[in-house]
């Protein structure tokens, strides 16, 4: 079996958020990197438990992203994987990424890839599916539950207010989230091995962006908290119906 | 032309979140001077004719059966359709679950520009211009969407509903439905309970409860209430409260009217999914606790002595 899981540089989640030249890119002084959450926690350990349940299964990474990506992709390897292969750009908009990783995904014949269910920065969500799209395969988001049967994926997906399960034939696309798997930190022989692992840089595609990002902006800030003494809790029922109008 | 609007529905009944992707897409529509139409699959028990309110003018239905078990591509290709036949440039989804399988999808196949998790309506001054949250809530940004055919989903809680009065015409849709790859095998699903991305009044707790018999304190006020319940990320790790209700960076992002937390710390994650809530309540032992920053109100007081008190008051209040 082949599998391909995605993974993406983002902030580190207690990074400052703010922007840069007249608000139009995001200020990047003094923020540390980490492989986005839900593609390390989730999908890449999902992958390298099946990989270690059936070591026959080749497991790739792939990441779309300039070569200040290679620090993340080193890390990711660390905790397991065959090889990596970085596609050297940066990343315009999810369509553009999404046809890059289709690309290099048809060329592999994966039998399953994985996705984080999003990136903590722009919360896209839509990288999976419009792989899963340009490739005419399946695609179950948000999964918090994958096993193999058979040649059959069983996959657990959350829905509102619960849970779907999904039976599928290979191959497929699945996007992860809290539950599939345990985090893991990388251990002294991951890292070694890591730094023999190949990493493969591969040139873009021409595709197309069908969007743009104009400018950011923070929300506005909070008047101040009004306290209420510990004596007297009835007052903040009050203050929430009378003043807030919350109930 | 036209803008058309996905309805979501659970249990044959449209979402709380669908009528207000229905009236946003109606917005859209009057903006760009022509009308907004939506499309429901599988069976509804609900009267489609009172989106008219919403500022739908047509509700196209395709009921059958087989679109009950859900598969994207399945979804994806009858959505398609529907484009095609009423000529749609714009397709807004609420930002639910389905929308976040098929609209991705269907992005690839129209090649239409996808915004997923808008919070207000399209900027025309200059092109197509739509605002959604990024960073988990941190941030937003200010996307322009450059394609012919764009797609947005809107976050649930972030457009305010304008009812208007109309009735919408109903017309069932012939669409060619492909045989789905994905079987639904299981559905597990709480009912009668509130849905927390959609709903008005979120009660949260932390590990300041410490341990799970302490919950009465936030499940009572949030029954008294109507209101869904939530949790920090910890509390669901050790498995106190289940995972749907992990709420944070790394959880589920919200935006209800009132968020109610209890023995949560403000962490910089957790604030994050919880940050474009209208009015935020902190109960905190703790003075310093971080949340403190980013509430609207506040007791600064042991939760065991001052939760009590306040649900007494809640229930004095909801029997007068
Ligand atoms: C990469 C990453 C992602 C993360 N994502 C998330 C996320 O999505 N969501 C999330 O919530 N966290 C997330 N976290 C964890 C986050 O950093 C905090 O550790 C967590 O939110 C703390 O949960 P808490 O406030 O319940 O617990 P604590 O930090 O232990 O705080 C408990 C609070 O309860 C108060 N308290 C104690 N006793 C009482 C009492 N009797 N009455 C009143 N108050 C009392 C204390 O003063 C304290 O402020 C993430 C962390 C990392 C590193």
């Amino acid at each position: 079996m082949k599998i391909l899981v995605c993974i993406s540089k983002t902030p580190d989640t207690t990074a400052k958020i703010a922007f840069a030249d007249n608000n139009t890119k995001f200020a990047t002084d003094g923020v540390q990197w980490i492989i986005n959450p839900y593609d390390e926690w989730y999908a890449l350990v999902r992958a390298i438990e099946l990989k270690e349940a059936d070591p026959s299964t080749i497991l790739h990474l792939v990441n779309v992203g300039a070569v200040d990506c290679e620090p993340i992709i080193r890390k990711a390897l660390a905790l397991g994987g065959d090889e990596a292969i970085r596609i050297n750009s940066e990343n315009t908009d999810s369509f553009y990424i999404a046809s890059q990783i289709a690309a290099v995904a048809k060329e592999g014949a994966y039998d399953l890839i994985f996705t984080g269910k999003e990136t903590i920065d722009y919360n896209g969500s839509s990288i999976g599916g419009m792989v899963a799209e340009l490739l005419d395969l399946p695609y179950i988001s948000h999964a918090f539950k994958f096993d193999l049967e058979a040649g059959n994926a069983l996959v657990v997906r959350e829905i509102e207010g619960g849970e779907e399960t999904n039976k599928v034939a290979l191959p497929v696309v699945v996007s992860c989230q809290k539950g599939m798997a345990e985090q893991r930190i990388p251990n002294m022989k991951g890292i070694m091995g890591a730094r023999s692992k190949p990493l493969k840089i591969t040139e873009p595609i021409a595709a197309d962006s069908l969007t743009t990002v104009g400018s950011f902006d923070l929300p506005p800030a909070k008047a101040g908290v009004k306290l209420v003494s510990p004596e007297n809790p009835e007052e903040l029922v009050r203050l929430l119906h009378e003043e807030a109008k919350a109930f | 032309m036209s803008v058309l609007v996905f309805l979501d529905q659970a249990d044959g009944h449209i979402t709380k979140s669908s009528f207000e992707a229905a009236n946003y897409a109606s917005k859209i529509a009057e903006q760009s001077g022509t009308t907004a139409e939506a499309i429901v699959l599988g069976t509804v028990a609900d009267d489609l004719s009172v989106l008219g309110n919403y500022g739908v003018k047509k509700v196209h239905t395709v009921s059958d059966p087989s679109l009950n078990n859900f598969d994207a591509q399945v979804i994806t290709n009858v959505l398609a359709q529907a484009v095609a036949a009423t000529g749609a440039d714009v397709i807004v989804f609420s930002n639910s679950a389905a929308a976040k399988a098929v609209a991705p999808r269907l992005s690839v196949k129209l090649k239409a520009g996808l915004v997923s998790g808008a919070v207000a309506l399209p900027d025309f001054s200059n092109g197509f211009v739509v605002k959604k949250t990024v960073f988990s809530g941190k941030a937003f940004a200010h996307i322009a969407v450059t394609s012919a055919k764009k797609i947005i989903t809107l976050n649930p809680n972030s457009f305010t509903i304008e009812m208007g009065s109309g009735i919408a015409e109903i017309m069932p849709f012939a669409a060619t439905i492909d045989t789905a790859k994905v079987t639904v095998t299981a559905v597990n699903k709480i009912t009668g309970e509130v849905s927390l991305s959609e709903a008005d009044i979120v009660i949260s707790g932390g590990r300041g409860l410490k341990g799970p018999e302490n919950w009465g304190l936030v499940t009572d006020l949030a029954k008294l209430l109507g209101a869904a319940t939530a949790c920090s990320r910890p509390v669901a790790d050790i498995d106190w409260r289940p995972h749907h209700e992990h709420v944070g960076q790394t959880g589920l992002a919200i935006a209800p009217n009132l968020y109610f937390a209890i023995g949560i710390s403000g962490a910089i994650q957790h604030l994050a999914g919880v940050n474009r809530s209208k009015v935020i309540v902190v109960i905190n032992k703790d003075p310093e606790a971080p949340f403190f920053k980013a509430a609207d109100y506040g007791i600064v007081g042991d939760a065991f002595e001052v939760m009590p008190k306040i649900i007494e008051a809640v229930k004095k209040l909801k029997q007068a």
